[in-house]
């Protein structure tokens, strides 16, 4: 790895944060909407909030967020903000902060999240390399492609529906929403309910395992049958080498190097799509906090939720560039063309 | 025509994508004939009944006509899709041809910078900002093509940079400029005609793109609560709970339409890829 690459992707993860808080930043300036009056508006005609409460509410959210500055001004307070992880209050839950409650609602997403990437990743490659060698029978491709063609086309709140309706609604084998049992309260030390969250956890992950295994399969399915007609393939086998050895060293291992040169692009798919999907499990997670923070306006929740999402994909980018030219020497020497 | 069937039988991807699309097309357009786009609104009819004969399609919680909102929304969701999919192929090629064909410089430099940011950003989060910046009530279906098109520009971009900077390279191109042609002669007459079953292949992904871009965003509620666009479909069979009401048909219609329509634009840009990379047709 050289320094300059290093630097280019440096470069490219601050140029990536910076557009997206600056997109953030203009773009409630163009509509003219007015986030904090609109928000404790209708906190006020919502949720019995008293006017002059809602006042002195105005005054104090304003103040605290600069917005009686100047512009330049508060663009560089903005900035500031944001490089501190510091998002203000939640306008719906106000004395509590936004970034307080994203830290707690991860707690429920990322568990699951993260199981569901592993389980996904490592199954579609296992799978679509399977499909794709040429020992397997084609009965087996051609029974199990269809299939994997829609599920990897669809969005995944679309696929969790299906679920719900099948898995929970009409053979009633597990819960129809939620992250844990209502009568339990969050104790990750509590056997009783990590397995209480386990349950009400398998059909999200299984709603992303079905869509994004089935991408990372087929798109193996097809790089496997590019890299058998490679001569190191008819080499290797040529040098009688073991067929475990051939399928795992030789296959596997060069036809997945476009997948994981994806893998950054398709993890923030995964992200964004089971932030949507949680809201058709009832999840509470960060994905339910932002469409209920859509739904009333609560323009600071939503922001801070958009921007730690962002600044976590880019850093997964970044992460996962760092370690490309460990697995494929070729990228470091790559020009940046095309 | 014989030709053009004897075509499909041998990609047939492309036809079974091409007969899901014109299928739904004639079940929204014939579909219009017959009923009143009005049942698809509000309380105009009575709520939560199974398909029957009145109701062949079932009714919502809301009393709406689902078979209205299946025909009508079928409709407004691939205006929407085609909407976005224009605006956002129509940018592409611009950005594409001009830093693929003039590339080199610092315009090129410049602009395949900003396409690589909006490459990593994951555009839907954008989207959400952008879309609630609306009013709910101005995202009609047009609005909500134009905003979701707003972003749905850096993927083809690329594509076709990388398609044109490798077709700049070939003889035939040499030999128009030698020739005399200039530039945009060569891109109308030599790389567009020669790079058509790309572009084509390239609106059917920026189509899909849409689709899937305005159906999240729809899903979470944002967007025009009054249209009966499939995605509000799907906002709203989960506002009303309709798997606690038990409202079976209302779940099963929309994801059958929205799996057809997906399902057919992914198929159609495998068969169009098989046309503009006929070495990929060994692979398959």
């Amino acid at each position: 790895m050289t320094w300059s690459y290093f630097l280019r992707r440096l470069l490219m993860f601050v140029l990536v944060v910076f557009t997206a808080a600056t997109i953030n930043f203009v773009l409630p300036h163009l509509s003219g909407r007015d986030p904090v009056g609109e928000a404790i508006r209708q906190q006020i005609a919502g949720q019995g909030l008293n006017a002059n409460q809602g006042a002195m509410m105005y005054k104090t959210m304003t103040h605290v967020f600069g917005l009686d500055q100047p512009l330049w001004k508060q663009y560089l307070t903005y900035l500031k903000s944001v490089a501190t992880f510091d998002f203000g209050y939640s306008i719906q839950n106000y004395p509590r902060k936004v970034m307080d409650i994203v830290i707690a609602r991860a707690r429920m997403t990322l568990p699951f999240l993260v199981l569901g990437i592993f389980i996904s990743f490592i199954g579609g490659i296992l799978l679509g390399a399977f499909l794709g060698w040429n020992k397997t029978p084609r009965w087996i491709s051609n029974i199990l492609v269809p299939p994997m063609l829609v599920f990897s086309s669809v969005p995944q709140f679309l696929v969790a529906l299906v679920l719900l309706f099948v898995v929970s609604f009409k053979w009633r084998l597990l819960p129809l929403g939620g992250a844990y049992d209502v009568t339990l309260n969050e104790d990750w030390t509590s056997i009783k309910f990590i397995l209480s969250y386990a349950q009400h956890a398998i059909l999200p992950i299984l709603s992303i395992v079905f869509v994004s295994a089935s991408g990372w399969a087929l798109g193996m399915r097809a790089m496997m049958v590019t890299v058998e007609g490679e001569d190191y393939t008819t080499f290797a086998e040529a040098k009688g080498l073991k067929t475990s050895r051939i399928f795992f060293r030789y296959l596997l291992r060069n036809a997945m190097l476009p997948s994981l040169t994806g893998l950054a692009i398709t993890i923030g798919f995964i992200v964004t799509g089971s932030a949507v999907t949680e809201n058709y499990f009832n999840y509470n997670g960060l994905g339910l906090t932002l469409g209920t923070a859509i739904g009333v306006f609560d323009y600071f929740m939503m922001y801070g939720i958009i921007t730690i999402m962002v600044m976590s994909i880019a850093l997964a980018t970044f992460v996962m560039e760092m370690i490309y030219p460990l697995l494929d020497p070729r990228i470091s020497y790559r020009a940046q063309r095309g | 025509m014989k030709g053009f069937w004897e075509y499909i039988k041998r990609n047939p991807m492309l036809g079974i994508g091409m007969f899901f699309l014109i299928a739904l097309l004639c079940f929204t357009l014939i579909g219009r004939l017959f009923i009143e786009k009005n049942l698809a609104y509000k309380m105009t009819v009575d709520s939560n009944q199974a398909p029957s004969e009145k109701y062949p399609f079932g009714t919502d919680a809301q009393g709406r006509n689902l078979l209205a909102i299946m025909v009508y929304g079928t409709g407004m969701t691939l205006e929407i899709g085609a909407i976005a999919g224009g605006i956002g192929l129509t940018t592409g090629i611009l950005l594409g041809f001009i830093t693929g064909y003039f590339g080199g410089g610092i315009l090129d430099m410049i602009i395949t910078g900003i396409v690589d940011i909006f490459l990593t950003i994951p555009s839907f989060l954008i989207l959400i900002l952008v879309a609630t910046t609306f009013k709910n009530i101005t995202l009609t279906p047009p609005t909500m093509g134009l905003v979701v098109g707003f972003v749905s520009w850096a993927g083809p971009a690329r594509s076709i940079r990388a398609q044109v900077l490798s077709m700049r390279e070939r003889p035939f191109i040499m030999m128009a400029k030698l020739s005399g042609m200039g530039s945009f002669e060569i891109i109308m007459k030599e790389l567009v005609p020669n790079l058509l079953p790309f572009l084509v292949m390239s609106l059917s992904q920026a189509v899909y793109g849409g689709l899937m871009a305005s159906l999240g965003l729809e899903a979470l509620g944002i967007g025009s609560r009054r249209e009966p666009t499939m995605g509000m479909t799907f906002f709203y069979l989960n506002y009303y709970s309709a798997f606690m009401i038990g409202d079976w048909w209302w779940i099963v219609e929309p994801v059958t339409v929205i799996v057809m329509t997906l399902v057919s634009l992914v198929l159609m840009s495998i068969g169009l890829d098989e046309i503009a990379n006929p070495r990929a047709r060994r692979k398959a």
